[in-house]
């Protein structure tokens, strides 16, 4: 790291937006192309303030739009250097063309998506529907839970994007305003430490390397393309090794451990509830307070939703009675993904828990306690009783007559 | 050694070390190859190029076969513009942070998109390029039409032309809007140099591609690509009628400098009439129709009244 040195003290006070936004300073980035969108727009102004005041020796390239900025991203990146951005919502939304392109021409981008509701209707607020549309994209996707979490992951994104085994680009998910806005205290890396824990950049059929020209975004029909599309697969399938590797280095590091499914009060758990975001956090509290009542409650929460934790998701769930998959996004005619998912996971295993489905917090419908303790409720007696209390689907927190949907 | 290629003669063409192979499946008679290869032909320096979805990047990238001898990248249909663009910041970064040393030649950046990624669905990418005016040429390699697709219209097809969807019919003449203007558009971006370039032309060509190599800043070139399958010419007949695209005047050479000092390149011996141009290309048949004459006279009138135009500006230098 050439640039000016930083001095950041040992904690700091930043939100989510800001966490994102030094981790990206310290990974001593090459190129920057971005798009400002809420809540994701200060990552790139923080950026933008670093670099006028000498703290960014690469190159910070303000496009005319979100698939602009992903499209320079891929030719940045396929030039040979490391390279991010930052984006939410309807610019993801914009980008998603060339999300594809860039996981496909195996591209180790990272970028920090501050989640937000997509419209219709228009809305600025923190939902999963942006992650949720970019899931099949070939993105290696995290879920954080708070902005000491976006700190720490968006750091190890770097590392398990270019590691050679890799080569796939990274997103870092955080919930719009809950995380991006909230400021909390940050126990922060120096600026050499963490660069140094993130590392030089490995340049892999670089096209500023003329001694080997290089062909990138070939066409491939019906003879080639499956092959390219089952190595990529493979790639993001067998990716799970680095990213273990790279937690363990950052808990040696910091001493704060991540892992690719995280769970809270599960040793003893018969009902669980599984979720993406900060709701973790909240279900934490309610956790506690049910143990403290004598019911045995956990949570569940894929850090890691690509590539899916299955196998690690299905051992968690063996001893638990019955399930609560939490989709904030609006499933658009079916169940949420979320549930699809652990059914899936589940349906191969011995454990066969009730499972549901919750719909909740869409367009940054706030969820509280008393609403995840009325879920955690309804899991006892489904517990109980091993038989759904209703429908399998069914939405929180939302005004008007019940929705209830699909019959076991 | 560096810098632009000396080419006095088309030997020195055919000579030439080929960075743009011929292992590809462009029609026979394309204009497309023919354009790409002198532009490639005519450095010696590093390249790094790009090219939009459309029959260069279908034809001479097929897995496992590449007719690329430079680095080389393909995302998508409206990005070729923003993917060298991003390669030319990392140029920049890794240059500024000493990774590349600067005893290493700096390569030049040229992207590639045809006349619907340039006029139609990259038009936001190209503007958004030149605005923030990275260092690199841009090559619209313009034959009027989505070829790659089959044969759609674009803002490019010019009026009266029947494309696929815009065909003559029994109450259609085809093709109602005027092709739009690009080459004004691109040199108020305020682009250092912008040119319109014909094959046929080469010795005038190769001069404005060299110029434009040696501009710093975003360059535009609107190369005349005649297209043998969707303007309906026999493939040995390309150079026939790019002769007559710019000896009619359809096509005028000429460039602008810094927004408006315009030259005109090319002055014909002998203007032909615009209703040779037509005649020759099948796509535009239909026009010699009698209800469809006022056409081809409108059409002449307007080569007229824009050559007219040109030279004014030309003389006035603004
Ligand atoms: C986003 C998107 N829309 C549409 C297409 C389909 N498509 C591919 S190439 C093409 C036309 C290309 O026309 P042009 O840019 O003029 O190039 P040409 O093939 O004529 O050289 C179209 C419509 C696409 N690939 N991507
Ligand atoms: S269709 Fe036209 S542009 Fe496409 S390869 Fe054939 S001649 Fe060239
Ligand atoms: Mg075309």
């Amino acid at each position: 790291m050439n640039s000016k040195i930083m001095d950041i003290k040992k904690i700091e006070v930043w939100d989510g937006n800001m966490a994102a936004s030094q981790a990206f300073r310290q990974a001593d980035i090459d190129v920057v192309a971005a798009y400002p969108i809420t809540p994701s727009t200060p990552v790139v102004e923080n950026y933008a303030t670093f670099e006028a005041n000498g703290y960014i020796d690469g190159e910070f390239v303000m496009v005319e739009s979100e698939h602009a900025a992903m499209s320079a991203c891929v030719g940045a990146a396929a030039a040979g250097g490391r390279v991010a951005t930052a984006t939410s919502s309807q610019g993801f939304a914009l980008m998603v063309e060339v999300l594809y392109q860039a996981a496909g021409m195996r591209l180790p981008i990272v970028l920090a998506q501050v989640n937000r509701a997509l419209a219709a209707p228009l809305n600025v607020n923190g939902d999963h529907s942006d992650m949720y549309l970019g899931r099949d994209s070939g993105w290696i996707n995290v879920s954080t839970f708070s902005p000491q979490e976006v700190y720490d992951l968006t750091l190890c994104a770097f590392k398990i994007a270019e590691h050679l085994d890799v080569r796939l680009p990274v997103n870092i998910n955080q919930d719009g305003f809950m995380s991006s806005h909230t400021a909390q205290n940050i126990r922060t890396l120096d600026d050499k430490t963490a660069c140094d824990f993130v590392g030089p950049y490995k340049a892999v059929n670089a096209m500023l390397d003329f001694s080997k020209p290089v062909t990138h975004g070939v066409q491939t029909e019906e003879d080639w393309h499956f092959e390219h599309k089952a190595k990529q697969h493979n790639a993001i399938m067998r990716s799970v090794k680095v990213i273990d590797a790279v937690f363990a280095e950052f808990k040696a590091l910091t001493g704060r451990e991540y892992k690719r499914v995280e769970s809270y009060g599960m040793e003893d758990a018969e009902i669980a509830i599984v979720a993406f975001g900060t709701t973790y956090e909240t279900a934490k509290i309610v956790v506690d307070n049910l143990k403290k009542e004598g019911i045995n409650a956990g949570i569940i929460a894929p850090r890691i939703f690509r590539p899916f934790p299955l196998e690690e998701l299905a051992a968690q769930l063996q001893n638990v009675k019955a399930v609560a998959c939490l989709d904030r996004s609006a499933p658009g005619g079916t169940v949420g993904a979320l549930y699809n998912e652990i059914a899936g996971a589940l349906f191969n295993s011995p454990a066969r828990p009730v499972l549901s489905n919750v719909i909740y917090g869409l367009g940054g419908r706030d969820m509280t306690v008393s609403v995840l303790t009325g879920i955690y409720k309804d899991l006892v007696k489904e517990a109980a009783t091993g038989k759904l209390n209703g429908t399998i689907q069914r939405f929180v927190g939302v005004r008007g007559p019940e929705l209830n949907y699909y019959n076991a | 050694m560096s810098g632009n290629k000396v080419i006095k003669n088309l030997k020195s063409f055919s000579t030439a070390a080929e960075r743009f192979e011929g292992s590809h499946v462009l029609c026979p008679g394309c204009a497309h190859s023919i354009i790409v290869r002198e532009i490639l032909n005519a450095t010696n320096d590093n390249l790094v190029v790009s090219a939009s979805t459309g029959c260069l990047e279908v034809c001479t990238a097929i897995y496992p076969h590449t007719s690329w001898d430079c680095s080389w990248i393909h995302i998508g249909f409206e990005n070729s513009s923003t993917a060298v663009a991003g390669a030319e910041a990392m140029n920049k970064a890794l240059r500024k942070k000493g990774r590349i040393g600067a005893d290493v030649p700096e390569p030049k950046f040229v992207a590639f998109g045809g006349d619907g990624a340039t006029y139609d669905i990259g038009f936001q990418w190209l503007s958004g390029c030149f605005e923030r005016g990275h260092d690199m040429m841009y090559v619209c390699l313009d034959n009027e039409v989505y070829a790659n697709t089959g044969g759609q219209r674009s803002s490019a097809t010019p009026i009266g032309a029947s494309a696929t969807t815009s065909p003559a019919g029994s109450t259609s003449y085809g093709e109602k809007q005027n092709k739009k203007d690009i080459i004004q558009i691109m040199a108020a971006h305020g682009s250092p140099y912008v040119a319109q370039v014909a094959p046929n032309k080469w010795k005038d060509m190769i001069k404005k591609i060299h110029r434009g190599f040696d501009t710093k800043g975003p360059v535009y070139i609107n190369a005349m690509s005649a297209c043998t399958t969707e303007w309906k010419f026999a493939p040995h007949e390309t150079i026939e009628v790019s002769d007559l695209a710019t000896d009619s005047l359809v096509f005028p050479l000429y460039e602008i400098i810094d927004g408006t000092e315009l030259n005109i390149t090319y002055r014909p011996k002998n203007i032909v009439p615009v209703r040779d141009y037509l005649g020759a290309q099948p796509r535009f048949k239909h026009l010699f129709k009698p209800e469809y004459e006022y056409l081809i006279k409108e059409w002449q009138e307007r080569v007229d009244a824009y050559w007219e135009y040109l030279q004014r500006r030309e003389e006035a230098r603004v």
